[in-house]
């Protein structure tokens, strides 16, 4: 299936912006950061539809991911 | 020992008194709240001569603990008409804590027309003839001051709208580069103008070290507290290299971006200003991403931006204000949106207030949607010279919008609200409506838990556990506020759990004292209720603890959603 990822702050180093990326059927949001070699804890905010996902979750064909390393303001 | 300075703008005078006992271990804006709540007569004028503005830096102030450079202000704000408390970096909170100078309290104003600086030395404070600098902006009186004495005095400033007493005009702070840094919420600026004070220097000449009671307990929490801030993620790496602005895309993305004055909740153009642009365009110009508002701050959230040709534009370039300018204006370009900032710096305005006042301008017809070059102006000449014009502007977002007849007016007791959409956040919009300080999302950031998973994770469209959240937060934030430590090393406090009591023990060793994690969050509550009380006296009712009504009737895309807490709901946030 077809997945638009979208990388943010320093995810995007030595990675791109934003791209459509092909993976296997009911992919989960870690085996898409196993496949973009971002180790778990590393991992600060997934979001579809700007809802948060936690990395268990199953995504659909032609969705699209953003995902965020650990950062904050304010 | 430590000494307070009470300086009377009636007859000139100044006392040195001794610290009351019961003062003897708080700061920051535990101290402020309590002389205010103690000496203001909640029902005076904010501008009158009942009002006293007070200075204190926190508790680990001017000690060697990382980040706990910072200065509480504290008066009766004539933005809110509540208690206020707004902190800034700078160099005076360690000169004044390394002076011994648990607080100076300005009461009185001035008989005449005449405008003063309080010059602030060891030996107490005089009263110098400021008529020289009057009608100088913030960037002029500190050259002005630097030549007079050296790099090294403190300075504190208003520009024309302090001057004017406008009410979203703030206190400009030296910080170690010679720019500013703010005392930014809540129009002390204003109250200073109102005592005649132009500004505030500071010589620290003949000060020693901050006593420490129990220098080995303070060393070993020190580091610990060190190491915390430096091994999380958000203090020790995501703040440093993309500064706060790297808020702009999470917002976006989950829809939580007020825009064009609060009617969306993402923007289109938003990549053009997020955090990440911001880097690039630093490092490609040759500019600083990393910078201290103080000395000792290891987390340097704060960058230098500079122009194509490498020319400084501005520093402290925070998200809310480039939110408000790039986004909730449209002000697409950058460089515009760092020019305005730093005349915001230079007139003496909140960048806050100053950025989401523009927007009601802009819906007002005012000033074209998206125009940064005619905002620049306006800041410099309507606002910065206080033409009729820009003290409708200058007093403030609820002002714009009550000249201009609008009700998509983001306020709460007056003071604008920042750069997160309470109906796509619901906790904040919990901590904007009960605030004892107007709308202020430092006050319970709830965006950590809400959005950025930090001390957890709660559902930010759900109405569920947001009320319990920024109460838990606004109690915290109310202690670490007293401090002196600036509020983001909250994230590893809420994150690494060694943290936290690391802090307490650092503030219980200054004092050489005994106080448990417990003891330092019930002094917030303490204070928290003690300025809620004070709102009261002064007329505040649980109706104002309500969000404007136009959040409750238009839905906010991408979600969709409007504010939907009840009265009651809302209420229960002081149930403790
Ligand atoms: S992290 Fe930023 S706001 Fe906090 S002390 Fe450092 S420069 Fe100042």
């Amino acid at each position: 299936m077809k997945i638009t990822v979208k990388l943010f702050a320093g995810f995007r180093d030595n990675r791109f912006k934003a791209a459509e990326q092909e993976y296997p059927d009911a992919a989960t949001v870690g085996d898409i950061l196993t496949a973009l070699d971002i180790k778990g804890p590393e991992l600060g905010v997934a979001l579809i539809n700007g809802r948060h996902v936690p990395p268990e979750h199953v995504l659909e064909d032609g969705q699209t991911l953003s995902l965020f390393p650990k950062v904050g303001g304010g | 020992m430590d000494k307070i300075l009470r300086v009377n703008m009636t007859d000139l005078t100044c006392k040195v008194e001794p610290v009351p006992a019961e003062f003897a271990t708080l700061g920051g804006r535990a101290l402020t709240s309590t002389i205010v709540a103690a000496e203001v007569p909640p029902t005076c004028h904010a501008l009158g001569p009942n009002n006293k503005l007070v200075f204190a830096p926190g508790m680990l102030s001017g000690t060697p603990a990382a980040n706990s450079g910072r200065m509480s202000a504290g008066a009766k704000s004539p933005l809110t008409g509540t208690i206020k408390e707004s902190n800034s970096g700078g160099t005076t909170a360690q000169q004044f804590a390394k002076m011994g100078i648990k607080a100076m309290i300005v009461e009185g104003m001035p008989k005449d027309d005449k405008w003063y600086r309080l010059h602030v030395t060891m030996d107490g404070v005089t009263f110098e003839d400021a008529s020289g600098l009057v009608g100088k902006q913030n960037f002029d009186v500190i050259d002005a001051m630097n030549e007079k004495y050296d790099k090294k005095i403190g300075v504190m400033t208003i520009g024309l709208p302090g001057e004017n007493r406008l009410a979203s005009a703030n206190i400009s702070v030296k910080d170690p580069d010679q720019k500013i840094r703010s005392h930014g919420r809540g129009g002390l600026g204003a109250v200073m103008g109102s005592k005649q004070i132009k500004c505030i220097t500071v010589d620290a000449a003949g000060a020693g070290k901050v006593e420490i009671g129990d220098p080995e307990k303070f060393r070993a929490a020190a580091k610990v507290f060190a190491k915390g801030m430096l091994d999380h993620p958000v203090s020790g790496e995501g703040l440093p290299t993309y500064g706060t602005n790297v808020l702009i895309n999470i917002l976006n993305e989950a829809g939580g971006l007020p825009t064009k004055n609060f009617k969306y909740g993402t923007c289109e153009h938003h990549d053009k200003v997020s955090g990440e642009t911001m880097y690039d365009t630093i490092v490609k110009r040759g500019g600083k991403h990393k910078h201290g508002c103080h000395a000792g701050c290891i987390i340097q959230c704060s960058q230098e931006y500079v122009d194509e040709s490498g020319a400084y534009i501005t520093s402290g370039f925070e998200y809310e204000t480039v939110w408000g300018l790039g986004i909730n204006c449209l002000i697409e370009n950058l460089d515009d949106c760092a020019r305005i900032d730093n005349a915001m710096d230079n007139i003496g305005i909140d960048s806050i207030e100053g950025a989401v006042l523009i927007a009601v301008a802009m819906e007002a017809g005012v000033i074209p949607w998206g125009d940064g070059k005619e905002t620049l102006r306006v800041m410099n000449e309507e606002i910065g010279k206080c033409t009729p014009l820009g003290r409708i502007l200058g007093n403030g977002t609820a002002s714009v919008g009550q000249a201009y007849g609008l009700t998509r007016v983001p306020v709460v007791k007056g003071q604008g609200i920042p750069a997160y959409d309470p109906r796509s956040v619901k906790g904040i919009g919990i901590t904007y409506a009960t605030s004892t300080q107007g709308a202020d999302h430092t006050a319970g950031y709830s965006i950590a838990t809400n959005i950025l998973k930090v001390g957890g994770f709660v559902d930010p469209l759900q109405k569920e556990g947001q009320v319990e959240l920024s109460r838990n937060l606004q109690i915290a934030t109310t202690a670490v506020d007293s401090t002196g430590m600036c509020l983001f090393v909250a994230f590893p406090c809420l994150d690494i759990p060694e943290v936290m009591p690391a802090l307490v023990d650092m503030c219980a060793a200054r004092f050489g004292v005994e106080m448990s994690v417990d003891d330092f969050v019930g002094m917030g509550s303490k204070i928290l209720k003690m300025e809620k009380e004070w709102n009261t006296k002064a007329g505040f009712t649980n109706e104002d603890d309500r969000l404007p009504e136009f959040f409750e009737l238009e839905p906010i895309p991408p979600h969709n959603v409007v504010w939907d807490f009840t009265g009651e709901e809302i209420d229960e946030l002081w149930n403790f």
